[in-house]
């Protein structure tokens, strides 16, 4: 499979990162070079592997329901979660108007 | 008076206990170093020589009063700038991360502070820890102090622990913290003539750590030798309830287990890792293991790891699709830079903050794991490399029924030039070659200096064991360590 200039658009759209004209011409020789050599793993018989999902073998586990067991991952820290935004305002992310 | 930079983990933590010198003297001769070396090498973002005295002080506070010291104590290292450290900038070496100064200390450093080490700073990594040669960075090369001889040509120090290794060969730190993804701790330390272990995925915490691929990413030390890398890597290691895929096993105590006894252990030489058109000084070095191990006392075994040439491939399926996952929190909201063009709406601001922040490796994997997870593809590239990557973890779970460890190179070849391989991507990525198996099978693996290049440029083996198994990892390479005495050191031209 191989991508066209439309394409990479598209996903460079859903990636949420603006690229100009001459960025996604350049990409998209980039990305069909590495796609087609990515390809090869088709040629592998997979036929009744499973995808893997865990590569050391871990089970699930639930923390304690206790409010605020660990304070680094707890709540009650608003102005330390707010630390580092780039536009906080009033105690909130500040965010360019969304709803018209 | 010894030069204190010559030293290692071990010799400075026994030094300090003894009372040779102080941990401040210690951490003032880094400091030293490191602030000499800047310039040239570039191996770290920030510099912290204050915080590597205090934590000295702690040290020699506490060992005159009496108190037990660490296993790190009177040790300062130098801390990958993708480790989260509190009130201390963290980068990943991305423009879209400078100036995020973190509310909170990472797993990993904070244990490593609890035993006692100190931080002479954040070191220079490729960006998001994508890259192989640390030329990704948006805070500029790291210069590796190998050179080639009559040459001034600037080396890469490996990637993307690059910051890590140039540092540790240069003597500006006597050990580091690395990450490894696929192969980002081993391969730098091939290429700069030290020791470096990734242990099995979930050893170490990734709380903290910025997250390029979860199923991938694992913390690992770096340092001159084994025992250095095994006494950091005990500091580094243990359960931690906030990472969901933290294995809850005691750390063992492999510094004080070590051993180059390899008598009744079969090393197992995977033949698919001899490739057509290898470097032939790899070769002769990989031979050189071999022997080197057989005198100590090991049984060497031919195995086969069938899928071997669909590792990489697979690894670069699976890292761009779980990075392009893990890279979407970068949004010019909560943390981080924000680009708001005039009158931009909240999507234009995510596309432009984007565009502006990530270097175009990091862009280019987003565009790739965004594909290949997107709707009509996920089936035939996703879950296809998920199915490979289950073959890849069984070829090393039959392998190890007749072996102990496996033998290979850590890199295909001796370090390259900067700018030598960074026009093309897939060339880059094929530096990757020996080290990404391991990686896809969560086992740990540990690279380990054997011995120069004609071109006088070192040269690694690699050592992979069964999960778990870091002893038999560190046993192994410490033989080699043992036999090849590797003693040599980048002239210093800085």
């Amino acid at each position: 499979m191989s991508v066209d200039t439309a394409t990479v658009a598209k996903i460079a759209s859903l990636a949420r990162i603006k690229v100009s004209e001459p960025e996604l011409a350049a990409m998209v020789p980039e990305l069909n070079g590495i796609l087609a050599w990515v390809e090869q793993l088709a040629e592998v018989d997979v036929t009744g592997i499973e995808p893997m999902t865990a590569v050391i073998e871990n089970h699930q586990r639930l923390r304690d329901d206790v409010i605020d067991a660990d304070p680094l991952t707890g709540g009650g820290i608003r102005d330390k979660v707010l630390a580092n935004a780039p536009a906080p305002e009033h105690g909130f992310f500040g965010v360019p108007k969304v709803i018209e | 008076m010894t030069n204190l930079t010559d030293l290692g983990v071990a010799a400075i933590r026994s030094g300090v206990a003894r009372g040779d010198f102080t941990a401040v003297e210690v951490a003032e001769a880094f400091n030293a170093n490191v602030a000499a070396a800047q310039d040239a090498l570039n191996a770290f973002i920030v510099t912290t020589p204050e915080l590597a005295v205090d934590a000295a002080r702690r040290v020699d506070a506490a060992r005159a009063a009496g108190q037990a010291l660490g296993k790190m104590a009177g040790v300062p290292i130098g801390m990958k700038d993708l480790f989260a450290t509190k009130g201390v900038q963290t980068t990943a070496a991305s423009h879209i991360l400078e100036g995020f100064t973190p509310e909170y200390e990472s797993t990993v450093s904070q244990k490593l502070w609890d035993a006692g080490a100190g931080m002479l700073g954040k070191l220079n990594l490729d960006q998001f820890a994508m890259g192989s040669s640390n030329e990704t960075s948006a805070f500029g090369n790291v210069i590796s102090p190998w050179r080639r001889p009559n040459d001034t040509a600037p080396l890469a120090p490996g990637g993307s622990s690059g910051g890590s290794s140039a540092a540790i060969a240069a003597q500006l730190c006597p050990a580091a913290t690395g990450t490894d993804t696929g192969g980002s701790i081993r391969q730098p330390a091939a290429f700069t003539g030290i020791s470096g272990i990734k242990p099995t995925y979930g050893r170490c915490s990734r709380w903290g750590i910025v997250a390029f691929a979860s199923s991938l990413d694992q913390a690992g030390a770096m340092a001159h030798d084994v025992t250095d890398c095994a006494i950091m890597l005990e500091a580094m290691a243990g359960f931690d309830p906030k990472d969901s895929t933290s294995l809850n096993l005691p750390v063992p105590d492999w510094s004080a287990a070590l051993s180059d006894d390899l008598s009744g252990k079969t090393v197992g030489i995977p033949r698919e890792y001899r490739m057509d058109g290898m470097d032939e000084e790899v070769s002769r070095s990989w031979e050189q293991g071999v022997a080197w191990l057989k005198d100590a006392g090991a049984k060497v075994v031919d195995i086969s790891l069938p899928h071997t040439k669909y590792a990489l491939p697979c690894y670069y399926i699976i890292a761009p699709a779980e990075a392009s996952s893990n890279l979407a929190r970068y949004d010019g909201v909560r943390y981080g830079l924000r680009d708001l063009p005039d009158g931009a709406g909240l999507q234009d601001m995510y596309a432009a903050t984007r565009a502006a922040g990530f270097g175009a490796e990091v862009k280019r994997r987003i565009m790739i794991g965004t594909y290949v997870l997107s709707a009509g593809f996920y089936d035939a590239y996703y879950t296809q490399a998920q199915k490979v990557r289950t073959l890849i973890s069984h070829d090393f779970k039959n392998a190890f029924t007749e072996c102990d460890v496996i033998l290979a190179p850590t890199a295909p070849t001796a370090a390259f030039a900067l700018g030598e391989k960074s026009g093309d991507p897939l060339e880059m990525y094929l530096n990757d070659v020996f080290s990404v198996p391991a990686s896809l099978a969560g086992l740990p693996a540990m690279s380990v200096p054997a011995g120069l290049s004609r071109e006088g440029l070192p040269l690694g083996l690699q050592v992979i064991g069964r999960a778990f198994d870091e002893q038999g990892v560190l046993n192994a390479a410490l033989a080699i360590e043992r036999r090849a005495g590797f003693a040599a050191k980048p002239s210093r031209w800085w």
